[in-house]
């Protein structure tokens, strides 16, 4: 596991809301940090690869662990 | 670069009608889209303060039921009084047990990202709605007012 610099929990959350607190918690970060997601909602899978390519944060690992999905996202 | 951009009209005012323009508002705010939404007709409900929108399942068929009642559920059965309220309550039920936002939070979700609310300004006054009922910072305007952000946007939705 990569170090990351701060971490959202979107477990339960559905679509969008992970994808809108990623946002909002990149928002408070600074360029090259990290931000770890937790999420239960299988959609995030495909939602944070677009939401990287669109925003241009890069999506540094996408990855099922324990019945929950995690990314690292690193903030452009 | 300038952003890209989001116009959205929203004409239906029912519970489930009213989440797709603020899913796609808000997901679009946060991908970067400069968005506006130009509510009208029955759009109109979900600028309201106190936005009291409701699901039927009369005349609607394609609205999956609780036991598939759909399927063996007298279609007349669907006009007894209480029945939308029933309908909406379960509805609201089912979208919190799943973690879908309500649309209230949703709606916050857009302003806070700066997406634009219009209110059509000749359905405002054939219903004569009050704007004093809507929520702040919703601005009025025609379809000229839609045209001018519309014709430079780069995705162009009609709900």
């Amino acid at each position: 596991m990569a170090n990351f610099d701060q971490e959202l929990d979107a477990s339960g959350l559905n679509c969008p809301l992970p994808i809108l607190r990623a946002k909002k918690s990149l928002a408070g970060m600074s360029a090259g940090q990290v931000l770890h997601i937790i999420a239960t909602d299988p959609g995030a899978v495909k939602d944070f690869e677009a939401f990287a390519k669109q925003t241009g944060n890069e999506l540094m690992e996408s990855k099922e662990e324990g019945g929950k999905f995690v990314f690292l996202i690193k903030k452009s | 670069m300038s952003n890209k951009k989001l116009a959205i009209i929203a004409t239906k005012g029912t519970l489930d009608w009213g989440y797709p323009p603020f899913i796609l508002a808000s997901t679009g705010a946060a991908l970067g889209y400069d968005v506006e939404i130009f509510f009208t007709f029955y759009g109109l409900q979900l600028l309201k303060r106190d936005m009291n929108v409701s699901v039927s399942p009369l005349g609607n068929p394609g609205m999956p039921m609780p036991m598939a009642m759909d399927k063996w559920f007298p279609v007349i059965g669907t006009a007894i009084p209480g029945m939308q309220s029933i309908m909406t309550a379960m509805m609201k039920q089912k979208m919190k047990s799943k973690g879908v936002a309500s649309l209230d939070e949703l709606r916050d979700l857009c302003l806070e990202a700066e997406v634009k609310m219009v209110a059509c300004q000749m359905t405002v006054d054939l219903f004569d709605l009050d704007p004093r009922d809507f929520i702040e910072g919703v601005t009025f305007g025609g379809a000229a007012t839609f045209f001018e952000f519309a014709g430079e946007s780069d995705i162009s939705l009609y709900i």
